[in-house]
């Protein structure tokens, strides 16, 4: 069973899953389903100045999600210790090779570790990637509105237009990275 | 000048006592958990997975999250169709989003989807990660906070 679970879950398996959290999250307590608002509670929490998006009450609008998302690095941790799969990534051929040209050589685990590891942070894609790239998630999730799990999957689900329009714009700006940023940096 | 609050975080009405709230808390603690494991068993926390699906070569991440979206989409529907009430007795409201003149949603969809690409990580993810023994994603994650913080900043100036 162990050995089961620990083989990567095709799409039909984990697709279903996170969707019934939408469904689950309204039915344990009418909430919604959007985890980049964490991103917002934390910054209220800890620095709110006189920002005036950040003077609210987080510990009453935030504490659930909050606890949703404490769960989700418990659930990370969980399924590295018990759940492991050894072996490298069993990302698709042609991906493979295109990364492989831009550089990348170790596929080994989730992420290649020549960029996402410490000794990798102190290089310039390193740098980049993680410092550059972290920061326009946060800043680009919250103009939005929302992120994949708010816009993707919740708003696309209630058949939301701004939520199209946000989605779209997240696969303009992937593209645009992947296409034009990615190979100017690896 | 006026400014709207587009998306006020939806504050629950009833207030509940602390006993109650810690035990109202565990569920969303389980799911979290149950989130954490499958983005991590399906592989979508990987930077690896995020190429692959921004260089369109495996139908993978669109499995995921079309199939996600299908079932998110047919339970809101039984959910507003039968006026269904959470487990507690609550209503169930889902607020819909304000379209306004629409820039925040492509300009900042775009300027998310190029830090998606680049980190290979969306906020539920860098979570998972962290959880992952993958520490240095703590400084994707302080990064991300600084990014939501200076949006807020700037808000009042931006066009949404």
């Amino acid at each position: 069973m162990m050995e089961f679970l620990s083989q990567p879950w095709p799409w039909y398996v984990a697709g279903p899953i996170i969707g019934l959290v939408v469904p689950a999250l309204l039915l344990l307590g009418n909430r919604q389903f959007g985890v980049s608002e964490n991103l917002r509670h934390m910054c209220a929490a800890t620095l709110p100045g006189n920002v005036e998006f950040l003077k609210y009450d987080w510990k009453k609008a935030g504490t659930w999600n909050l606890t949703f998302i404490a769960g989700t690095v418990i659930g990370g941790f969980i399924a590295y210790t018990l759940l492991y799969n050894p072996d490298p990534i069993a990302i698709s051929e042609a991906t493979r090779s295109d990364l492989a040209a831009l550089g990348i050589s170790d596929f080994n685990g989730l992420v290649p570790s020549q960029v996402f590891s410490w000794s990798g942070l102190a290089t310039v894609p390193g740098l980049i990637m993680i410092i550059a790239g972290g920061f326009l998630v946060g800043f680009g999730t919250r103009y939005a509105g929302g992120c994949t799990s708010g816009h993707a999957i919740s708003g696309l689900a209630d058949l939301q237009l701004p939520s199209l329009i946000a989605v779209l714009g997240f696969f303009a700006g992937g593209l645009i990275a992947t296409y034009f940023i990615l190979p100017l940096l690896l | 000048m006026q400014t709207i609050d587009y998306d006020a975080p939806a504050v629950a009405v009833e207030s509940r006592d602390t006993a109650a709230a810690a035990d109202g808390l565990l569920k969303y603690l389980v799911a979290g958990i149950l989130f954490g494991i499958v983005l991590t068993k399906s592989e979508v926390i990987s930077w690896f997975r995020i190429q692959e699906m921004f260089r369109f070569q495996s139908f993978h991440m669109y499995g995921i999250i079309g199939s996600a979206v299908i079932v998110a989409a047919i339970s809101v529907f039984l959910i507003k169709r039968r006026h269904a009430r959470t487990f507690g007795g609550e209503t169930i409201s889902i607020p819909p989003k304000q379209l306004g003149k629409g820039y925040r949603y492509w300009i900042g969809g775009t300027i998310f989807g190029l830090g998606w690409a680049l980190t290979g990580a969306c906020p539920g993810p860098i979570f998972a990660l962290i959880g992952n023994g993958v520490l240095v994603m703590l400084v994707a994650l302080v990064a991300a906070l600084a990014g939501t913080w200076t949006y807020s900043y700037l808000r009042p100036r931006l066009p949404h």
